[in-house]
């Protein structure tokens, strides 16, 4: 199988104010993520996933190790990228079409018309016809999440990244989402890196989870997910799932003592 | 209010929860006019008492005429070959001033929000000439523009310029954070986020500014035209006061007073409109 993203000994640095030093917030992360596959990065929170993924998309420079896309180094945002973030970020001066063409838009290659007309399908891709024309304020948490799926899906990059984007949904929602997510994924099957701390969310959705080490983001280990595709919710009662839940908890277990021991010293 | 109309019908028979729904429809009605009601009701009843105050002449007509003999007075006012021009001559000073305030405040603002180095290069002046009481360049502006319309063009333009540029300033800089990351990631440039992000992101501010501009404007005129002026409704209420036409005095600040609410008014639901673009 191709390699869609080669990360290879990623760094990232970066200055917090007051930090006499350059604080060091991803350490040496090795992984690959094939064509077509989706691919869950786990962690505790504040380790650091959320930073390589801003270095995937290009808003923060790598300080040391490689990191190419079909062999092309990462330099800077790019159009075969598209990320979905953990807030909705949407413009709330423009209706629900505006905000899913915004990307297309930036893009600059598109027409008005051709762009409205991409809009709508990704609209109704995600479930949202007939919300066209509302505003984001209008809209509850979980569909407003849609709005920024479809507005990353709109610009049809090469790789989705996806920052916990249901993190901030409510439970009943997260699961209905992460459902979703799986039905609008299986269309076309695009290369994913998702990032999350919900463990059973990252197995649920992913052919193989990574799991990184807390502060700084260290790859602990790599588990393929062997549950047959499509999955349905029932799927989280299956006993390998419990199964690499368990595997999952022991490795988050296990840094979070080591994190609570660093912190007493 | 009238949401639990709909949980009763669940256990009431049909021709009563409908007497219910109709009861709570009517409240609603009620609700929405309340406030118009009692807030007139509350004037007629001020007024009254202002009205039976001058009647009974407790204080002289000189110090206190009552609302009926400042009606006269308007009326006589308004019928009088002055009016037309004093109106004339307060409304171009007021929409010249502030009409240039608004030309030159936003891009000033635009350009100061935008660019950090601007911003520090021309801050020192704006924050000393705001925090002047801009009236208290009157006796200047007249010795430099003379006593016809210009001197309170000039305080009108400046009265009204630092709040518009002051807020839309603080407008483009108040850019919202996570906004600016997506259109980054979207591969956004420098004019792109100020033309899709910058500038819509500061409207909510803008129409603030607009809204605390018109105030300081109306002040310009009035005190710009009662310390010196050949028109307006200022210098009615200065002649009117040396004179003691205290009615006309009245009068006049009654038009002065009305043009503000107005403005205000406007404006204010205008910055209501907007007001879900505000970052929160």
């Amino acid at each position: 199988m191709a390699v869609k993203l080669a990360a290879e000994d990623v760094c990232v640095h970066y200055w917090r104010e007051r930090d006499p030093a350059p604080f060091l917030a991803v350490d040496g992360v090795t992984l690959d993520v094939n064509d077509g596959e989706l691919l869950a990065i786990v962690g505790p929170s504040g380790c650091g996933k959320t930073t390589f993924l801003n270095a995937v998309d290009g808003l923060l420079d790598i300080s040391g190790g490689s990191l190419t896309i079909d062999g092309t180094p990462v330099s800077g945002p790019g159009r075969d990228r598209a990320m979905v973030f953990q807030q909705p970020s949407l413009l709330p001066w423009r209706t629900v079409l505006a905000n899913v063409a915004y990307g297309l838009e930036l893009g600059g290659r598109h027409g008005r018309a051709e762009r409205a007309s991409i809009a709508r399908d990704h609209i109704r891709l995600v479930g949202l016809a007939g919300f066209e024309d509302s505003y984001p304020t209008e809209l509850s948490g979980g569909m407003q999440q849609r709005v920024n799926l479809a507005r990353a899906l709109a610009t049809d990059p090469a790789m989705l990244l996806l920052d916990e984007p249901f993190a901030s949904l409510d439970a009943q929602t997260r699961e209905f989402m992460q459902l979703e997510l799986l039905r609008i994924w299986g269309k076309d099957r695009k290369t994913a890196l998702f990032i999350t701390h919900d463990i059973k969310e990252a197995i649920y959705l992913a052919d193989r989870v990574v799991v990184f080490t807390a502060r700084p983001g260290r790859v602990r280990e790599v588990l393929h997910i062997d549950l047959p595709r499509p999955r349905d919710l029932r799927v989280k009662r299956h006993p390998r799932f419990i199964e690499y839940e368990d595997r999952i908890w022991n490795c988050i277990e296990e840094e979070g003592g080591s994190a609570r021991a660093g912190a007493v010293q | 209010m009238s949401a639990q109309a709909p949980r009763r019908e669940a256990v009431v028979p049909a021709r009563r929860s409908e007497a219910r729904l109709v009861q709570a429809r009517r409240r609603g009605r009620w609700a929405r006019v309340e406030p118009v009601v009692i807030g007139a009701a509350s004037v007629v009843v001020a007024l009254a008492v202002w009205q039976w105050v001058a009647l009974a002449r407790l204080v002289p007509e000189l110090f206190l005429p009552g609302p009926l003999d400042i009606a006269q007075a308007l009326a006589a006012y308004a019928t009088s070959p002055d009016f037309g021009i004093d109106m004339a001559t307060s409304a171009q000073e007021l929409a010249v001033g502030y009409g240039l305030a608004i030309f030159v405040g936003l891009p000033v603002g635009l350009l100061m929000g935008w660019y950090r180095r601007l911003h520090y290069v021309l801050d020192p002046f704006i924050s000393f000439m705001y925090s002047t009481p801009r009236i208290a360049l009157l006796p200047l502006l007249i010795i430099w523009l003379g006593i016809g319309i210009w001197s309170k063009v000039a305080v009108v333009f400046l009265g009204a310029f630092f709040p518009i540029a002051i807020n839309t300033l603080t407008g483009v800089r108040s850019l919202d954070a996570a906004l600016v990351r997506a259109a980054r990631s979207f591969g956004a440039s420098d004019p792109q986020i100020f033309r899709t992000l910058a500038l819509p992101g500061s409207v909510p501010f803008i129409l603030t500014g607009l809204r605390l501009g018109v105030g300081h404007a109306l002040v310009g005129v009035v005190v710009g035209e009662l310390v010196a002026a050949q028109h307006g409704v200022g210098l009615v209420m200065a002649e009117a006061g040396a004179t003691f036409q205290t009615s006309k005095v009245f009068a006049a600040l009654i038009i002065v007073s009305v043009s503000g609410v107005i403005l205000q008014v406007t404006l204010q639901r205008l910055e209501a409109r907007f007001d879900a673009w505000r970052p929160r």
